[in-house]
């Protein structure tokens, strides 16, 4: 037996329901909402600022500080609010991630503080926030050479899925694990990796055609995000001269 | 106080013409808007917003031992975040006293005026009772995030569900029954005043928080005998809890007294809005 039909009824390559709203919290410099359906991240920008306490400066650029959390109700059973190690771990993922297209030495000595935040958890939410905070980096004006997009590719039981969600993560059959989390993002315009994880069991070859997949499913989710930013430029625009 | 002297002394001279520089009246709230479930895993939730701040606060069930002084009783604990990404001064790491004060004063509301029944959170006597977690976290600060969290915790448990439980009284989280979480009429609601000049204001922005020298805060219920009653009726007014702080001003007599019925009668109008958002 294989994993023939996906439990919500999707194509394999095809994401869940993408919704982004820009501008979420109007205080932050740049902030952003991306959703994957269930699964729902929003992420804020403050800075480039200077960087206190002073001997974390860098005098060459700035640096991207980044920190990724779960509100304790965004999961099942009650996530104690405050950094853990996975938390750790994924926030210093996602600045690896983020960091090649921004262009930092234009602040020497700055910081730019990265919040992410996830508000509903059913898998694929570093993925969620990075998508949201490559958006919030744009919206708050840091100049970068390219915006990042990413996905979770799932190899469940044999099959290659995009944007698997918590009730995949848990696939089995006769008791037997078969779910492996390959979490990838990209940046598009040169078509390089920048986030790579593992988490299960996977052949070689399958690998290469899970990157691929994820190749593809991040230029979709790169298009969408690319729309949410034309959009949120258009609301700013000067209205267009009446014809007389 | 981060705000310019020529500033805050504009401001005054604003409210001592009447006026505010959004254009409110000293005691008037920005427009409320409660969505509730934004989370589907939490067994309570809800996003609140006045003006641009905005609270997100969810509700957490667990089956725990009880405290060997109230064997019969459920557990009730207030928690907030001032998540950094919601004012830039707000940084990271252990509480500091302003997220402390904060949830004690929506603890001691939603706990004195005893709006969820504990006595029906008693699953098996001195063994195991239900724990309630109230999550407050603070997304956007523009001012008043007390009154916002005090909303935003009652809007979450006035939605919330419990869970199924199994046989050996274990949760099965992500599972919930159609039984709502036990709740009474006494629905807390709290408003705080903020001393700016010598004028009282309600529901200040971050600029008006930073110029006022004091606040008050009051949390009043209005339990009544008839078990779903809409109306709201002053003369049952119970205040709950009560916190001065925000600076080493003081008040008179004759301000405190003046407050109290502003605050009763404050509340009432809001708690109408209140639950007005929720159904």
């Amino acid at each position: 037996m294989t994993y023939e039909k996906r439990y919500d009824g999707r194509d394999f390559d095809e994401t869940r329901k993408v919704e982004i709203k820009m501008g979420v919290i109007p205080r932050a410099n740049g902030s952003a909402m991306f959703s994957f359906g269930n699964t729902k991240a929003i992420a804020a920008v403050y800075g480039p600022r200077l960087m206190h306490p002073q001997h974390l400066q860098n005098p060459e650029k700035a640096v991207l500080r980044c920190s990724y959390d779960m509100l304790s109700f965004s999961v099942t059973e009650r996530k104690k609010p405050g950094p853990s190690r996975r938390s750790s771990e994924i926030s210093h993922v996602i600045m690896n991630a983020l960091t090649p297209v921004l262009q930092l030495e234009n602040f020497p000595n700055a910081v730019i503080d990265l919040e992410i935040e996830i508000i509903q958890a059913d898998a694929s939410t570093r993925c969620a926030g990075i998508n949201a905070a490559a958006l919030a980096l744009a919206h708050a004006g840091i100049p970068m050479t390219d915006l990042i997009s990413a996905v979770s590719v799932g190899n469940i039981g044999n099959k290659i899925c995009i944007d698997i969600t918590k009730e995949e993560e848990d696939y089995e059959e006769d008791g037997e694990k078969l779910a492996t989390d390959i979490p990838v993002a990209f940046a598009p315009r040169k078509n390089r990796l920048t986030l790579l994880q593992l988490d299960g069991k996977v052949k070689p070859e399958v690998l290469k055609k899970v990157i691929e997949a994820g190749n593809k499913a991040c230029m979709k989710i790169n298009e969408a995000q690319k729309k949410a930013l034309r959009d949120l430029k258009m609301e700013t625009e000067l209205p267009e001269e009446e014809e007389k | 106080m981060e705000i310019a002297n020529i500033t805050k002394k504009r401001l005054i001279e604003f409210l001592e013409k009447g006026k505010r520089f959004d254009n409110r009246g000293w005691l008037e709230y920005r427009p409320l808007k409660i969505n509730l479930g934004i989370s589907s895993n939490a067994e309570g939730s809800a996003q609140v917003f006045l003006g641009k701040t905005e609270v997100m606060v969810g509700v957490k069930l667990d089956a725990v031992v009880p405290y060997r002084d109230s064997e019969e009783s459920g557990v009730l604990a207030v928690v907030t975040e001032l998540l950094p990404m919601a004012s830039e001064r707000f940084e990271h790491g252990p509480p500091k006293i302003q997220s402390i004060e904060l949830a004690r004063i929506v603890d001691r509301s939603i706990r004195e005026s005893e709006i969820i029944d504990m006595k029906k959170l008693c699953i098996k006597k001195g063994e195991k009772v239900w724990s309630v977690m109230i999550d407050i976290y603070a997304i956007n600060d523009d001012g008043n995030l007390i009154d916002a969290a005090a909303i935003g915790a009652v809007a979450a448990i006035m939605s919330a569900v419990m869970p199924k439980i199994d046989k050996d009284d274990k949760v099965q989280y992500g599972e919930f029954t159609k039984d709502k979480l036990p709740i009474t009429s006494a629905i807390p609601t709290t408003v705080t005043f903020y001393k700016i000049g010598d004028k009282f204001v309600l529901d200040p922005t971050t600029e008006e928080q930073d110029a006022s020298e004091l606040r008050v805060s009051f949390a009043v219920s209005f339990p009544s005998k008839e078990k779903k009653s809409k109306k709201i009726d002053a003369e049952n007014a119970v205040i709950n809890a009560m916190q001065k702080g925000g600076g080493d001003a003081t008040l008179s007599s004759e301000e405190i007294n003046t407050l109290i019925d502003l605050a009763v009668e404050k509340a009432a109008s809001l708690q109408e809005k209140i639950r007005e958002e929720i159904e």
